[in-house]
């Protein structure tokens, strides 16, 4: 799932023109070489050995793991809630963005500091505590220990900052008076919105989505508490992965962590490929 | 897009990784010296073992001594032993862990040859409720009638669980008139009851600490734990349950010291120490003030008809594969056919 994370990064920064010359120097390229030597042992070479540990049963391995009605239903489970979030994510992320570049109002700072703290927060700590808001001892009435509710709000909570801290950036370089333009010109404010606000913040907005959707597969620590893990209804791929390691079965655990970087690696692909869409559209 | 620089990239990466692995190796496997033991145990012991220690201190045999210790999920502190951990005494929750330590040849196969069959701790399966215990549960029985709200730990994950499960199991198939077919369909019942099941003990402990279900199949000791640290809950022990019998060895490369930590804690003072952190001691003649148990007067009632591993379920090697083998095991089976809400 790191590797997700990563390859959003490099690919921002790389973003391909192939075939263009390379311009880096020699001291450039040192620096190239200490990176590339980082992340692989930090990276390429555990998810090599993921995958070569996955492997061991060849491709009847992924099969079993794959057909395993638990595993799947975990895998159903995992990939809708963290496709659901990153939906929400988009909305009210991009919103939480707009409200903290735009507007003026009191504790602002304040609200600006605390959007990292979901970050900050060992998650586990994050399901103790939302168990204690949300839980059956709630202060607020609601109880969603133990359900699906209770997965989509732990994953929420735990990939808010991502889409807020992409777009924050890229909303307070974007010029008003290029807006105000628009609107002397007869632009309505959605048309503003649509044609000029929309596709800037696009690409930034889909690579906080892949951040958000990647975190919130490999989510283990605020499920643990919250959700109950129960087989079939609320049990995670992160939990299933660990009952493998804890019965001994390695193999599997590496099987559904491989399985599960494929549909990382797709949903980053299919968030590029829409981005790309838009942009050109825009 | 960069085939000009990758000679110098490669080089940087074939100079990097020997250095870094060399770098790994050297610093596991150094081991410590006579006089200091390495504890590696299992979570719950973290504070029942602080005053045995420290009384151990206090003895000719231990008074040099000096300890470092570990805690985690048994099965995660038996890999990190097998992993390189350095340990002079391992203490597991079951046997399967033990197990797995001794096919790594750190613990010699004989570890069970002494007078408790190698077993320190014991303990038994007891249901935990709410204060005042208000929806009245006393028996098995109770945990599978409609409505009761059931935590359990994942047998998958939990060594503690299959202590949870095994007793409910003994309970429909070793009791009178009982048989596996009626003991399927009742472990089915209490499972489709169960409204979680976290990833360990510690975690259940936590959920319904917070409030969820209504019983807690839980280890004595820990329910003991839970009333001694204040929390205001009740426990029931019925009156048929399985018996918990936590292990613990000294390694095979350990220093003469730990053998002699070990017969203390086997010992009669040490046995006190541990009925005092709500273990059942496995010595008789074991007088001890328990707090936080639920009769002070008689902190460890009699069980009418105790379960064990051995005599009903043929051993742990046998049971671990039979009831909770990948894809074989009897509870592995009924958990994948639970298909609860989909």
């Amino acid at each position: 799932m790191t590797s997700a994370v990563l390859d959003q990064d490099t690919r921002a920064v790389g973003r391909g023109r192939p075939g263009v010359r390379s311009t880096l120097t020699p001291g450039a390229s040192l620096g190239l070489g200490i990176a590339m030597t980082w992340f692989s042992l930090l990276v390429l070479i555990p998810l090599a050995a993921i995958v070569a540990t996955a492997g061991q049963n060849g491709w009847q391995g992924y099969v079993d793991t794959l057909t395993n009605p638990q595993t799947w239903a975990a895998i159903k489970l995992t990939v809708g809630q963290s496709l659901l979030v990153t939906g929400v994510n988009v909305v009210m992320g991009t919103m939480i963005a707009w409200v903290l570049v735009r507007d003026r109002f009191w504790g602002k700072r304040l609200l600006d500091l605390m959007i990292d703290i979901p970050f900050a927060m060992p998650t586990i700590v994050a399901g103790l505590v939302l168990l204690g808001v949300y839980g059956p001892d709630s202060p607020l009435g609601i109880n969603v220990s133990n359900t699906r509710t209770s997965v989509t709000l732990a994953l929420a909570f735990v990939t808010l900052p991502f889409i807020v801290r992409t777009v924050q950036p890229v909303l307070a370089e974007l010029d008003a008076d290029v807006e105000e333009a628009a609107a002397s010109l007869g632009a309505g404010r959605l048309a503003v919105l649509r044609r000029i606000v929309l596709p800037s913040i696009i690409p930034a907005v889909t690579a906080g989505a892949a951040l958000s959707f990647a975190r919130a597969i490999s989510e283990y620590g605020s499920l643990v508490l919250l959700s109950g893990s129960l087989p079939f209804h609320t049990e995670a791929v992160s939990v299933r992965v660990f009952s493998f390691i804890e019965g001994g079965d390695r193999t599997s655990a590496a099987a559904l962590a491989t399985i599960m970087l494929g549909v990382a690696l797709a949903v980053i692909i299919a968030l590029d490929v829409i981005q790309r869409r838009v942009a050109r559209r825009g | 897009m960069t085939r000009r620089i990758r000679p110098l990239a490669l080089a940087a990466a074939a100079l990097a990784i020997p250095v870094a692995l060399t770098g790994c190796a050297a610093s596991s496997g150094a081991s410590g010296d006579d006089n200091q033991l390495s504890i590696v145990g299992f979570s719950v012991m973290k504070n029942a073992n602080e005053p045995v220690i420290s009384a151990f201190q206090k003895t000719d045999a231990g008074k040099d001594v000096s300890f470092t210790t570990s805690y985690g999920a048994s099965g995660d502190q038996a890999r990190a032993v097998i992993g390189g951990l350095h340990a002079d005494e391992v203490h597991l929750s079951l046997e399967p862990d033990m197990t797995k330590v001794v096919e790594a040849d750190l613990v010699d196969p004989g570890w069970k040859d002494n007078a408790t069959k190698g077993i320190l701790t014991d303990s038994v399966v007891v249901f935990l409720v709410r204060k005042g215990n208000p929806l009245g549960i006393k028996s098995w029985d109770d945990l599978v009638k409609p409505d009761v709200k059931v935590i359990t730990p994942s047998p998958e994950s939990s060594g503690s669980a299959k202590w949870n499960i095994l007793a409910a199991w003994a309970h429909a198939a070793h009791a009178p008139g009982g048989n596996d077919a009626k003991a399927k369909d009742f472990v089915t019942k209490l499972l489709h009851n169960t409204i979680a099941m976290p990833g360990s003990a510690a975690d259940a402990m936590a959920s319904f600490l917070a409030g969820n279900g209504d019983v807690l199949v839980a280890y004595e000791n820990d329910s003991i734990a839970a009333r001694a640290s204040g929390e205001d809950v009740d426990y029931v022990v019925p009156d048929d349950t399985l018996l918990i019998q936590n292990p613990a060895a000294v390694t095979t490369d350990a220093s003469p010291a730990a053998q002699d930590f070990l017969d203390f804690q086997l010992g009669k003072e040490g046995q006190t120490l541990y009925a005092e952190a709500g273990f059942r001691p496995v010595l008789d003649g074991v007088e001890a003030d328990v707090p936080g148990a639920e009769d002070p007067s008689d902190p460890f009632p009699t069980v009418k008809h105790l379960y064990t591993v051995d005599q009903d379920f043929g051993g742990w090697s046998k049971a671990d594969l039979e009831f909770f083998g990948d894809d074989t095991g009897i509870i592995t089976k009924i958990i994948s056919g639970l298909n609860i809400g989909s």
